[in-house]
């Protein structure tokens, strides 16, 4: 027994030496999403919203944030960790303007045969000069005798203005002035943690550099500005440390928490070692198992490690502490007991392994594998390598002070009725709000930090992924394309007022058929110089001013179409390479929409009445926070559920294995009263339920109902001895400080999955034991 | 150019002159006095000669000022166009497209409208961080002076030149690097009682 044990462990420890453990936020994304999900997860794993670091410095005054953020811009521009960094200085807006005005003749959508042909250029000369008379006439003059057509001023009409981010001494800031702002895009992929990670340290060392210069020449040091970043990289870097550091902390504490509990209980060092080892056993081959079964093992799925010390550690403590008198005689009057309460257990986890969420089929797996281990183990390992009694301490004189606790608190079993009846007022009272229907209620990531990340995209105006329309393609120039029509649909809606404005690929990156047209729609010079001849009587104007018109044209013609490789080093290249992208064998043209005023929804009827309405095949529109809210609606219903499947199952089990309805009745009342005053406990404490909540429900049956079917076993016996009915009831109590412990530890863990599960487990499980305790000779 | 630096040293020398002839007339009496300006109707035209062009372009409509920094200049001819400046915030609304702008963004602009809005307000503090000031004439008649302090800025401007009758501003002469210069005269409109 004992060979074949070790060989089991030596097998998984093989195993889980060569598991591939994963902490990114996998786990939390679908494992089967539907096309418009795949479009969000591959934009929150890879997509150019992924690869963006938001930068914030705040403190100091104004003028040393707008230096330090140059200073680090100048630095960070240099390091090929990054594709780019944007904060609005000088040279990159003068970039920028190069570019637009370099190529004006390929991107702006007014360049047609008709507009340099002499009526044309008349109309278009006299809307220029009358645009001298307007405020800005003074600014636009320098532009008149190289873009007489006012090429210059659409195109920067049609970006997005509203999108553009605050500048205050030559650098981006936050609209209230308080915080410079910059904007970081990584050549590592969001999912690509470790270069993620190089990415933060490389920012972190350009900010000290730069603080520590500017510390020198500030007159009040005590003034230091400080860095903040946000961004959905740096929340995964954070997550993954949090994870990691929770995964070890918990495990740490968790294991000592246990020891000195049963080395309270025991006072035997030997035997506190023997009560860890089903627990040992049975994490190891959950591990095993779920490495074997999955390929890899997500690092939160280590952190309900924990949740598995608090339930294995119960069999070994039944053992030891019931098999006082004879061990042989506790495989055959208990263990059918334990066993039934184990099966329970594991029927109730198998209903996640069937989750479409990675990180629930894990749990379940883990779950099952373990509890199984630890059980088995427990029965035929720990008997074979111990024979004899297990702990010489008497536990009759304990048990029977808590036997006479019991016999007074009869007087209070009208308790589990009333507060089943208060908890379901509350549950009723509160049954809209519940739930929580955020994604992001799931997310490791603080809520501060999301204030701080949203707060920041606010300011820079980066895409957040709120409202996109999409057009597709077989390749980067079909989607381009398609990106075009989409955008002249956009642009009246625009009009109409329905969005705010929209940004396109398209717009810094024509499809090339586009950009041909384009380019063989402009005259030679010879044919320019003739309609400009003609174009200018009755005008202020000589032809002759134009000569720097009639270069750019003819160079514009010589040059050819604008590649994506020629907008590097400009903010535009941002654009084109966030909002372009491929997904399977398709191309997807990404076109963020702004709500006509911050912060009230788009008429998305109406929206998609017009793409509906153009008749094209290949344009869509995505609300990404409804479609990320409808994927965890997803999960929740699919929990949900799995989680009432596992109770039915739990329910047929009992069931089939007690043989009588009352007595099965008699098992789960009192669990189903304690979830029901978790439930409204949580909701009291406004806590929201999430899925990992409702899991930590599911764990509180499966624990409890270890409580329950002893004191179904006790009522089933008449003639029990009292001395053994006062040692189960010791050992109940103990199992109950074991399992309290291993999740109360997690109640106060920061990674809120950990933590939900944690603040629902611990009260569970001391209710169902009191309740089971107050209900044992109630006859329904 | 070094011969229009010259002529403006000669003219601000003169000026400084007349400062001191003048009864104590300096900035420290006109800017309150503007300051009491709570606000009211004008009509504006304005002229600009742009060397590009053969003959000057003109434009004029209507100026609303609402103490301090509410400005709103409504052009009439030739294109309407309706700019208005609130808090520091500038729209342009033209051919039915409206463009907002933090001004602080822009100091180009800010250079042109934050003379118009910082005489009008009195704001001594206000044109002292983008300019500096020369007052001459009496406070009947007087001639504010405003040159650019930024390099960057005096590169595009040279001058700015605004003539008043105690509260009221009459002209605002705008001269830049270029040799280009607009020229707004200023009406004002009575209000009926």
């Amino acid at each position: 027994m004992i060979l074949i044990w070790l060989g089991f462990i030596l097998a998984s420890s093989g195993i889980v030496g060569r598991t591939n453990f994963n902490e990114d936020m996998s786990a939390f994304l679908p494992a089967n999403p539907t096309q418009q999900q795949q479009l969000l997860v591959s934009m929150l794993k890879d997509g150019m919203v992924a690869r963006l670091i938001l930068v914030g410095i705040e403190g100091g005054d104004a003028v040393t944030r707008a230096e330090l953020s140059k200073f680090m811009a100048k630095r960070l521009r240099d390091d090929s960790v990054f594709l780019q960094i944007s904060n609005g200085d000088a040279s990159s807006q003068e970039r920028d303007r190069k570019l637009l005005f370099g190529n004006r003749y390929l991107l702006s959508p007014a360049v047609s045969a008709e507009h340099f042909s002499e009526a044309g250029l008349h109309a278009a000369l006299a809307a220029s000069i009358e645009a001298l008379a307007s405020s800005s006439g003074l600014l636009l003059k320098s532009l008149l005798p190289g873009d007489p057509t006012g090429e210059m001023v659409r195109l920067l009409g049609l970006i997005d203005s509203g999108s553009q981010p605050t500048s205050l001494h030559g650098a981006w800031a936050s609209k209230d002035g308080t915080r410079a702002l910059l904007l970081a895009s990584t050549r590592a992929s969001g999912s690509d943690l470790d270069g993620q990670q190089q990415a933060i340290l490389t920012i972190r060392q350009a900010f000290d550099v730069a603080a520590g210069v500017a510390a020198k020449d500030s007159a009040n040091p005590d003034a230091s500005p400080r860095l903040v970043l946000a961004g959905s990289g740096v929340f995964s870097v954070a997550a993954r440390d949090t994870i990691k550091s929770e995964v070890i902390r918990l495990s740490v504490l968790g294991s000592l928490t246990i020891f000195t509990l049963l080395l309270a209980i025991y006072r035997s060092l030997a035997t506190v070692v023997l009560g860890l080892l089903p627990v040992a056993s049975g994490i190891l081959a959950g591990i095993a198992a779920v490495s074997l079964g999955f390929g890899v093992v997500y690092g939160i799925t280590l952190g309900f490690g924990a949740t598995l010390i608090g339930e294995a550690v119960d069999y070994s403590i039944y053992l030891f502490i019931q098999s006082q008198q004879d061990a042989r005689l506790w495989a055959s009057r208990f263990w059918p007991t334990i066993r039934l309460g184990m099966l329970t257990s594991v029927f109730g986890f198998a209903s996640l392994l069937f989750s479409g969420f990675p990180g629930l089929a894990q749990l379940g797996l883990y779950s099952i594998v373990g509890l199984l281990t630890a059980a088995t183990v427990t029965r035929f390992v720990l008997p074979a390598l111990h024979p004899g009694a297990f702990s010489h301490r008497d536990f009759a004189p304990f048990g029977v002070l808590l036997l006479n606790g019991i016999r007074w608190a009869r007087h209070w079993r009208w308790l589990p009725a009333a507060l089943l009846a208060v908890a379901c007022v509350i549950v009723f009272w509160n049954r809209d709000g519940m739930w929580s229907h955020d994604l992001a209620a799931l997310s490791p990531v603080s809520a501060a930090d999301q204030s701080l990340d949203a707060s920041l995209r606010a300011g820079l105006g980066a895409p957040d992924g709120g409202y996109l329309a999409i057009a597709s393609g077989q390749d980067r120039e079909a989607a381009l394309a398609a990106a075009e029509k989409l955008g002249s649909i956009l642009q009246t809606l625009t009009t109409q007022g329905v969005i705010a404005g929209f940004t396109s690929p398209a717009l810094f990156l024509p499809s090339l058929d586009t950009q041909q047209a384009r380019l063989s729609s402009l005259p030679t010079s010879d044919e320019l110089q003739h309609s400009l001849r003609d174009a200018v009587p009755g005008l202020p104007v000589r032809a002759d001013r134009f000569k720097p018109f009639l270069a750019d044209v003819e160079s514009a013609r010589r040059r050819g179409p604008l590649r994506q490789a020629d907008l590097q080093g400009t903010s535009f290249a941002l654009a084109v390479d966030g909002l372009l992208l491929r997904q399977d064998q398709r191309w997807l043209a990404l076109l963020p929409l702004r709500e006509p005023v911050i912060g009230s929804p788009i008429d998305t009827v109406a929206l998609r009445q017009a793409i509906a309405a153009s008749g094209l095949a290949d344009i869509g529109f995505v609300d990404i926070k409804s479609e990320a809210d409808q994927l965890y609606a997803g999960y929740l219903r699919d929990a949900m559920a799995f989680s009432l499947t596992g109770l039915a199952a739990i329910v047929v089990l009992l069931l089939a294995a007690l043989r009588s309805v009352k007595r099965a009745a008699r098992v789960m009342a009192p669990l189903l009263i304690a979830v029901l005053v978790v439930v409204a406990g949580l909701a009291l404490f406004g806590q929201k339920l999430t899925l990992l909540h409702l899991v930590g429900l599911l764990l509180t049956v499966a624990v409890g109902s270890n409580y329950a079917l002893f004191f179904d076993l006790g009522r089933q016996e008449v003639e029990t001895p009292s001395v053994e009915q006062a040692i189960t009831l010791a050992s109940l109590v103990f199992a109950n400080f074991a399992t309290v412990a291993g999740f109360g530890l997690l109640a106060f863990s920061p990674v809120p999955v950990l933590q939900a599960i944690g603040v629902t487990v611990a009260p569970g499980a001391v209710l169902a034991l009191a309740f089971s305790a107050l209900l044992a000779d109630f006859d329904p | 150019m070094m011969g229009s630096r010259y002529l403006l040293l000669l003219w601000l020398m003169l000026m400084q002159g007349q400062n001191a002839a003048a009864e104590d007339f300096g900035l420290d009496t006109l800017l309150p006095i503007l300051a009491q300006n709570r606000g009211g109707r004008a009509r504006f035209s304005e002229r600009k000669f742009i060397s590009l062009l053969d003959k000057p372009i003109e434009s004029s409509g209507e100026l609303v000022y609402a103490k301090p920094d509410h400005l709103e200049k409504n052009t009439l001819k030739p294109q309407p166009e309706h700019l208005t400046l609130d808090n520091g915030i500038l729209s342009v609304e033209r051919k039915g497209q409206k463009k907002s702008v933090q001004m602080n963004d822009y100091p180009e602009l800010a250079i042109f409208i934050e003379s118009l809005r910082g005489t009008l307000a009195g704001d001594r503090a206000a044109l002292e961080r983008i300019y500096r000031l020369f007052l001459g004439g009496s406070a009947a008649h007087w001639t504010l002076l405003l040159l650019p302090s930024a390099p960057e800025m005096s590169a595009i401007i040279s001058q700015i030149k605004i003539t008043g009758e105690s509260a009221q501003l009459r002209s605002i002469e705008i001269q830049q690097a270029d040799g280009d210069r607009s020229v707004m005269s200023i009406e004002p409109i009575r209000e009926e009682p």
